[in-house]
C-alpha cells in the first residue's frame, strides 16, 4: 500500500485556446495534497507546468464544468479546467 | 412554477453550438407562439473594429461540454425571470468570416418589453458565463488571440 494515497489526490488540469498554446498542451495529471483548494492547485500547476508561471495567478476555473473560486476544494478524480477570458459572442 | 413546455418546445434538444452558418428563421419558427405578440433577435456578428488591422475572420472554440450545460443554465434562469418566454439561441464554432453571424438569440413573449429585456438578459449571461474563445485570423493568416472589451478580465 503506498501510503501517498491517503494524502494525495490526483485530478485532470485542462487548458482552453491561449493557454493551451501557452503550456503546449490541452490537459495534465496533477497530485495535491487532499484537500487542497483550486488556489492551491492552481499554484501547484504554475509551478510545473511548461511557461507556467506565465499564468495568472487567479486565472477563471471551472470544476466538473462548473464556475469554481480560489477556496474551491477539490476531490480526487476532479476535472479544473483554467479559462482564459471569455470571449464568446 | 416552471412553464411546462420550457424544455419540450419542438427544437429544445438541438445543441446550442454548431459549426455550421446559424439559421435564423429555424430559430424564429422555434420561437413562435400565437399567444406571443413581441419576438426580439439579436445576432452577433464577426466584426473588423477601427484599429483591428486586415481581420479576415474569426475562430470560435470552446470548452464543448461546460458551455452547452451553461447556455442551459441561462436559458433555465431566463424562464424563471420571464415565464412563458420561448427562448432559442445558438453559437457558432470554427472559422466565421467577417460579417457572418457568430451568434444568434430569439425571445417572444406575449409583449415586447420583456422580449427586449430577456433577449439583452440572455446576451448579457452568456458574455460573462460561457466558455468560449475567438482568436482572430488576419489576412495573410497570422492569428491572435482576443478577449471581450467589456468582460471585465485582462486580455493579455
Amino acid at each position: 500500500m503506498d501510503p501517498s494515497t491517503d494524502t494525495t489526490i490526483s485530478i485532470r488540469c485542462s487548458f482552453f485556446a491561449r493557454y493551451a498554446e501557452l503550456v503546449g498542451c490541452d490537459h495534465v495529471t496533477l497530485d495535491v495534497p487532499a484537500g487542497a483548494t483550486v488556489g492551491t492547485a492552481v499554484a501547484l500547476l504554475r509551478g510545473v507546468v511548461p511557461n507556467g508561471d506565465q499564468l495568472p495567478d487567479r486565472p477563471m476555473v471551472a470544476v466538473n464544468q462548473e464556475h469554481a473560486l480560489a477556496d474551491t476544494k477539490l476531490r480526487d478524480g476532479d476535472e479544473m479546467a483554467l479559462l482564459p477570458p471569455l470571449a464568446g459572442g | 412554477m416552471k412553464w411546462p413546455f420550457c424544455r419540450r418546445w419542438p427544437g429544445a434538444s438541438v445543441a446550442f453550438l454548431v459549426n455550421e452558418p446559424i439559421a435564423i428563421a429555424e430559430l424564429v419558427r422555434r420561437v413562435s407562439d400565437p399567444e406571443h405578440g413581441g419576438t426580439a433577435t439579436f445576432m452577433g456578428t464577426v466584426r473588423r473594429g477601427p484599429d483591428d488591422g486586415p481581420v479576415a475572420a474569426i475562430e470560435y472554440t470552446a470548452y464543448e461540454g461546460m458551455a452547452e450545460s451553461e447556455f442551459s443554465k441561462i436559458l433555465d434562469q431566463t424562464l424563471e425571470r420571464w415565464p412563458g418566454a420561448r427562448v432559442a439561441l445558438q453559437h457558432r464554432l470554427g472559422r466565421i468570416p467577417t460579417g457572418e453571424v457568430s451568434v444568434a438569440v430569439v425571445v417572444s413573449t406575449p409583449h415586447r418589453a420583456q422580449a427586449f429585456e430577456a433577449c439583452r438578459y440572455v446576451v448579457e449571461e452568456l458574455k460573462q458565463r460561457v466558455p468560449i474563445w475567438k482568436q482572430e485570423v488576419l489576412e495573410g493568416g497570422a492569428t491572435r488571440w482576443r478577449g471581450n472589451r467589456d468582460s471585465g478580465q485582462d486580455v493579455t
